[in-house]
């Protein structure tokens, strides 16, 4: 008998792409958020394996704050067209102009997320939600399931959560009801970056260190612009960053850098002393329970 | 055989038995706590250095409500192996976390303390482990600082526990003295228990041997969604156990129907050979009607095809399940109506309780032994009006009523 190794990583993309098959096979009418970010870019690559050599039978949704990197909505629109996926948007903006949702004080839109995506889900009848989200990023997330079941409010309750045993997950929900379906659950950062230096998938360039102008704002640099800064006596500085994740631009922060390249940014993970949220994230510093709050209001 | 480099593993103990203490430590120790995070501990702590238990604390809702919400799922890597750590609270619903988390390990660290030994909780985590075939079972016999780092004390819990974990049928147990407070033969080894040659929890941890499933395992493969390309057809699924081969005779579950494997295709790539744990899809030569749900098989170990269904089960839903019920259930790809026959002889399991179950199903299964395959084996009970998971099911054959 032959030795067969699956290398962790491997073992990681079958998992995924099992997920990805279950709920074509279990759903009628999956999509993916897509935020032009690592993680959702990941989750396309692998749904786009899950399925060839046929298309990928999902569509794209975008949750648009409109305070985007503009490289990454350049990147999320070419995708769109080389592989023929149909893209949905939700958008921030249009409930602001609206006045359906009203700007917070500190400029930050990641909190107005959760209203335009729940309609959006809604008004679509989606019925399984991917979302790239993983359960080494956050203490609320190390405790979701894979299959997540979402009222018709899209709220998250804990009591609610099934059981996931062995490989067999449990998709059924009411009309109005859908599930959110995380495939990436059981990666790592770490993990994310090995597999895109692997597999060699495209990023967004601001993944990368390059000259950026940004300015110091609760201990991280971000990028001036029309959402609201710099502020008083916030200076501009040029400096060399790249980004660790990529969000909405008011409240996601870049790291000093010299990682121009996947091999650089994979040691400067490995060596990195800080997690990626706590690094990156102004979201998150918010409270000790922010994302356990977002996440039970519909966030993803 | 396939081998991974990953290892998934679980723990169980009882409450003070220090096992978040065991976890953080391990998670400390082996440099996988990060500075924020540790920050975060750190400042959540009352007395002097960072408490590492507040590392696997639970969320807001939890301490609030005083609910546990199950399993909590933890990543870390030594340069040796990564792990995949199912920690599993241990009280109230600790049975029904304890299943989940050992449903899809590979091994299984039982905590004690020193200072009680074996107790009644001890031999329902020995128990379960059995029950879910784990391969491996670390004893950690913890608090070894309270009784004065005593080789005998150790001795006499590993001895007693070995002897009914064995006797239940679990393959493999391995003892170690630790105390996790202190950080005495977690990650490092102790310099008070020099009597004790073995490895520590995390050196075993690095070195136990896993494999993604039986290297003579029966090749099953479930179909989970049919590619359509042209006027190919491809059989997507994850490769339950053993290995597929192109030109393989196969059958079709339920149908009987028979055919070869025309091509292997491992996301993109030809292959030769598909294997327990892969997610390929399949080609075969002639045109059969097979839709998710169908299980393709080969060699001569074919799954028994019944509608009547013995098994052991553990039920996990608050409301009970009694005779007479009419579930769903869920096996591979493959979700029958099914009514509950009999319970071993019980009226009802309530939650938590282990028992015996007989089922009849509206169509039949291929089934396999748990003992088998932990893939094919295995079911689980769905709530037909609401969908909520109802009970957890190990296939039992041949097993008496």
């Amino acid at each position: 008998m032959s030795l067969f190794a699956l290398s962790h990583l491997d073992a990681l993309e079958s998992e995924a792409v099992h997920i990805f098959r279950e709920v074509a096979g279990e759903f009628e009418k999956p999509v993916i958020l897509f935020s032009g970010g690592k993680d959702s870019i990941v989750m396309l690559h692998l749904a786009l394996k899950a399925f060839t050599p046929a298309p990928v039978p999902f569509a794209l949704l975008h949750v648009d704050t409109g305070h985007n990197f503009p490289e990454v909505l350049e990147y999320r629109d070419r995708v769109v067209a080389a592989h023929g996926l149909r893209l949905h948007v939700a958008s921030v903006q249009d409930y602001i102009d609206r006045g359906v949702l009203k700007e917070r004080p500190d400029g930050t839109r990641n909190p107005l997320q959760t209203l335009p995506l729940t309609e959006k889900i809604q008004s679509e009848r989606f019925d399984a939600v991917f979302g790239g989200g993983r359960r080494d990023e956050e203490k609320a997330r190390a405790k979701e399931r894979v299959f997540s079941l979402r009222d018709e409010f899209s709220q998250w309750d804990p009591r609610r959560q099934r059981p996931e045993l062995w490989n067999l997950y449990n998709g059924r929900h009411a009309p109005g009801e859908h599930v959110r379906v995380f495939p990436l659950s059981n990666w790592t950062e770490l993990d994310v970056w090995q597999y895109i230096a692997r597999e060699d998938i495209a990023l967004p360039e601001i993944y990368f260190a390059h000259e950026r102008e940004v300015f110091s704002r609760a201990g991280m640099w971000l990028t001036p612009g029309a959402w609201g800064g710099p502020k008083n006596g916030e200076t501009v500085h040029k400096r060399r960053v790249r980004y660790r994740t990529v969000g909405d631009m008011s409240c996601t922060g870049a790291v000093d850098s010299d990682a121009d390249t996947i091999d650089k940014v994979i040691a400067e993970i490995a060596a990195s002393r800080l997690t990626e949220r706590g690094a990156t994230r102004a979201d998150d510093k918010l409270s000790e329970a922010a994302m356990e709050d977002r996440k039970r209001e519909g966030y993803f | 055989m396939a081998t991974v480099d990953t290892l998934r593993f679980a723990t169980a103990g009882s409450v003070d038995d220090g096992k978040s203490t065991l976890v953080g430590r391990l998670l400390h120790d082996s440099k996988s706590v990060l500075a924020d995070q540790l920050e975060a501990v750190r400042r959540a702590s009352r007395g002097e250095g960072p408490d590492l238990a507040l590392l696997t604390d639970g969320l807001r809702a939890e301490r609030e409500q005083g609910i546990t919400i199950d399993v909590a799922y933890r990543y870390f890597a030594t340069p040796r192996r990564r792990f995949i750590l199912a920690d599993t609270p241990g009280h109230v619903q600790y049975t029904r976390n304890m299943v989940t988390g050992a449903s899809t390990a590979e091994l299984t660290v039982v905590l004690v303390d020193a200072r009680n030994g074996v107790v009644e909780q001890t031999r329902r985590h020995a128990a379960i482990a059995a029950l879910l075939r784990v391969p491996h079972v670390v004893l950690a016999v913890n608090k070894m600082d309270l009784v004065g780092y005593q080789e005998g004390v150790f001795e006499e819990i590993a001895e007693e526990f070995a002897k009914y974990a064995i006797e239940l049928g679990v393959p493999e147990v391995t003892a170690v003295p630790v105390s996790a407070l202190a950080g005495d033969n977690v990650v490092e080894p102790s310099a008070r228990m020099d009597w004790y040659g073995g490895p520590t929890v995390l050196e075993h941890l690095e070195t136990v041997p896993v494999a993604a499933g039986p290297a003579d395992a029966p090749a099953r493969f479930p179909v989970q969604y049919v590619i359509r390309h042209g006027e190919r057809r491809y059989y997507a699924g994850q490769v339950a156990s053993g290995v597929l081969r192109v030109g393989d005779r196969v059958t079709v579950h339920p149908s009987g129907e028979t055919s070869e494997i025309a091509g292997i295709d491992v996301l993109g790539t030809p292959a030769g050979a598909a294997h327990a744990s892969q997610s390929v899809s399949l080609r075969l030569t002639d045109q059969r009607d097979i839709a998710r749900g169908d299980l393709i098989t080969a060699g001569v170990d074919a799954p028994t095809l019944t509608q009547d269904v013995r098994a052991a089960v553990c039920h996990l839903a608050d409301r009970p399940l009694a005779t007479g019920d009419r579930v769903l259930l869920r096996h591979g790809t493959r979700t029958v109506r099914a009514v509950v026959r009999d319970l071993g002889g019980a009226d009802r399991l309530a939650v938590n309780d282990l028992g015996r179950i007989v089922l009849r199903t509206a169509e039949p299964l291929p089934l396999d032994d748990y003992a088998v395959s932990r893939r094919t084996g295995a079911f689980l009970l769905i709530d037909p009006a609401d969908g909520a998971t109802l009970t957890a099911g190990m296939v039992a054959l041949t097993a008496p009523v």
